[in-house]
């Protein structure tokens, strides 16, 4: 059965759009169908951080308004065959998206995919709930300070309250997935612990994603972290959580990359 | 025991905003007095005690009409506190105040309030969820009772005392209906802001020995006082 996945976090900046995109390619790569839209109309991301910049022909608004069919509108991944994008409109706002049109688009993409995860914008406002409107479960991005916990937190009392299943009585399945996680400095106190951030947020751990410069490298050669360099720490912890979310028990670890002796010598490259 | 004491000033006017319930009477009036008195009656518990504001933008009364329809509004059982869009030449010294800048409570991101145990006695609303950021419960009925916790920035308002069994991060607001004796239990404090009957005290006032620790609030007089529950 397919699932409606939205990736959330309230807070900008703390890696939806590279979640996304990872989470989904992870997926493909493991066979999974998957098709990633991008809902932040007016500020799309997802297509670079795909590699798919050039070959937007049509978008999610123009299939809302019934310009374009949706089968025109998805660009297959040149990589991965199973994966596919439904890009953002950069020319409109969010007003443009209507809740019905947001249904039928859902409803279409149910039939023809394993999964369907939208990319949120940060924020409440309309184009944040009516990413999440339709969905079966939830992705909760944050990172360990207080601000985007507290936004989390923000953003999961919506999910309870907002979503279709949430307004049917049902529950919407919540995953946290902790990212740009430094080891060293949680251990400095210098961040929340993981301890801390799932005391507060008490939401079940999706997985804790490392903060790693593959994570930059890989977005700015439009190609997502699982793909561009799948042994990587991020990688493996985007993989991780993307056999958790397809239901499988792994043990809860955060990887590390292997610094090898001129590593140690000569400190990391730049990105 | 460690109190924080918060003397009261002499002499000071304070301003307060209340819930009110708000009828809109609609022509034909004497039809709409009938079925208002008849849905009071099914539910007894409801308006009782509660303070009503005439809102009268959908019809045109005289100042004598007005004063009919208070009387017989009076008569079942429903006492008027105040007028709502009304001319303000129908109105004077003999008819409740007239009202201006309204806000329309905003709808709550939480589940509803339950409707009240038939049975008598003290209601309570039991909440199973953690109260997120952002959620206001407001239960001027009664207690409040929370088993998860209550996150930054989250506000739960109750008639009665508040018993929160995770940690309190957020504001408690206790005995909002002018109950001095309504307190406010947590099995951890983190708390933004804590009141009792209007007195409150911020974090920064509340002594930093008790912080994560389990606590108790109460009203000594006109002192809000934490200690700590062991």
């Amino acid at each position: 059965m397919t699932k409606v996945v939205v990736v959330t976090s309230g807070k900008g900046g703390v890696g939806k759009t590279t979640t996304t995109a990872s989470v989904g390619a992870a997926l493909a790569q493991i066979g999974q169908k998957v098709v990633i839209v991008d809902f932040d109309v007016g500020l799309r991301n997802l297509d670079l951080m795909m590699g798919a910049e050039r070959r937007v022909v049509y978008d999610l608004i123009n299939v809302i308004q019934g310009v374009a069919k949706l089968p025109q509108a998805l660009i297959r991944d040149k990589r991965i065959e199973t994966l596919a994008l439904l890009p953002a409109s950069q020319t409109r706002d969010k007003d443009a998206l209507t809740e019905d049109g947001v249904r039928r688009v859902i409803a279409t993409l149910r039939q023809m995919f394993d999964w369907v995860i939208c990319d949120s914008p940060a924020g409440i406002e309309r184009g944040a709930t009516l990413a999440m409107r339709f969905a079966d479960a939830a992705i909760i991005v944050t990172n360990p300070e207080v601000s985007s916990v507290r936004d989390s937190d923000r953003i999961i009392g919506i999910l309870d309250a907002k979503t279709v299943k949430a307004e049917r009585g049902e529950r919407v399945d919540k995953h946290l997935l902790i990212t740009r996680y430094d080891q060293g400095r949680a251990a400095r106190g210098e961040m929340l612990t993981i301890d801390d951030v799932l005391e507060i947020l008490s939401t079940p751990l999706l997985g804790i994603v490392p903060e790693s410069e593959e994570i930059l490298r890989a977005s700015n050669l439009g190609s997502p972290v699982t793909l561009n360099n799948p042994g990587s720490s991020a990688a493996r912890a985007y993989f991780d959580a993307a056999r958790r979310l397809m239901g499988e028990d792994i043990d809860m670890t955060i990887p590390t990359d292997k610094v090898g002796l001129f590593g140690k010598l000569f400190g990391r490259r730049a990105a | 025991m460690t109190t924080v004491v918060q003397p009261r000033q002499a002499a000071r006017f304070v301003c307060r905003s209340y819930m009110a319930v708000v009828l809109v009477p609609e022509p034909p009036i004497m039809e709409w007095v009938a079925e208002t008195a008849q849905r009071i009656k099914e539910a007894e518990s409801f308006l009782a005690g509660t303070p009503v504001v005439l809102d009268l933008s959908a019809v045109t009364l005289s100042k004598l009409a007005i004063a009919q329809l208070i009387f017989e509004l009076e008569q079942r059982g429903v006492r008027v506190l105040g007028l709502e869009n009304v001319d303000p030449v129908s109105t004077g010294a003999s008819l409740p105040p007239l009202l201006r800048s309204s806000r329309t409570a905003s709808a709550i991101e939480a589940p509803a309030p339950r409707v009240p145990d038939e049975r008598q006695g003290p209601a309570t609303l039991l909440l199973d969820k953690p109260i997120r950021s952002g959620q206001s419960i407001c239960f001027p009925d009664g207690d409040v009772t929370v088993l998860g916790s209550v996150g930054s920035g989250a506000e739960l308002i109750a008639g009665g005392s508040i018993h929160i069994y995770g940690t309190l991060r957020g504001r408690a607001l206790a005995g909002s209906n002018g109950n001095p004796h309504a307190r406010i239990f947590c099995s951890k404090i983190e708390a933004e802001l804590l009141a009792i009957d209007g007195y409150y005290l911020t974090a920064d006032l509340m002594d930093k020995g008790l912080h994560k620790g389990p606590v108790q609030a109460w009203l000594d007089g006109n002192a809000l006082k934490i200690t700590a529950l062991d």
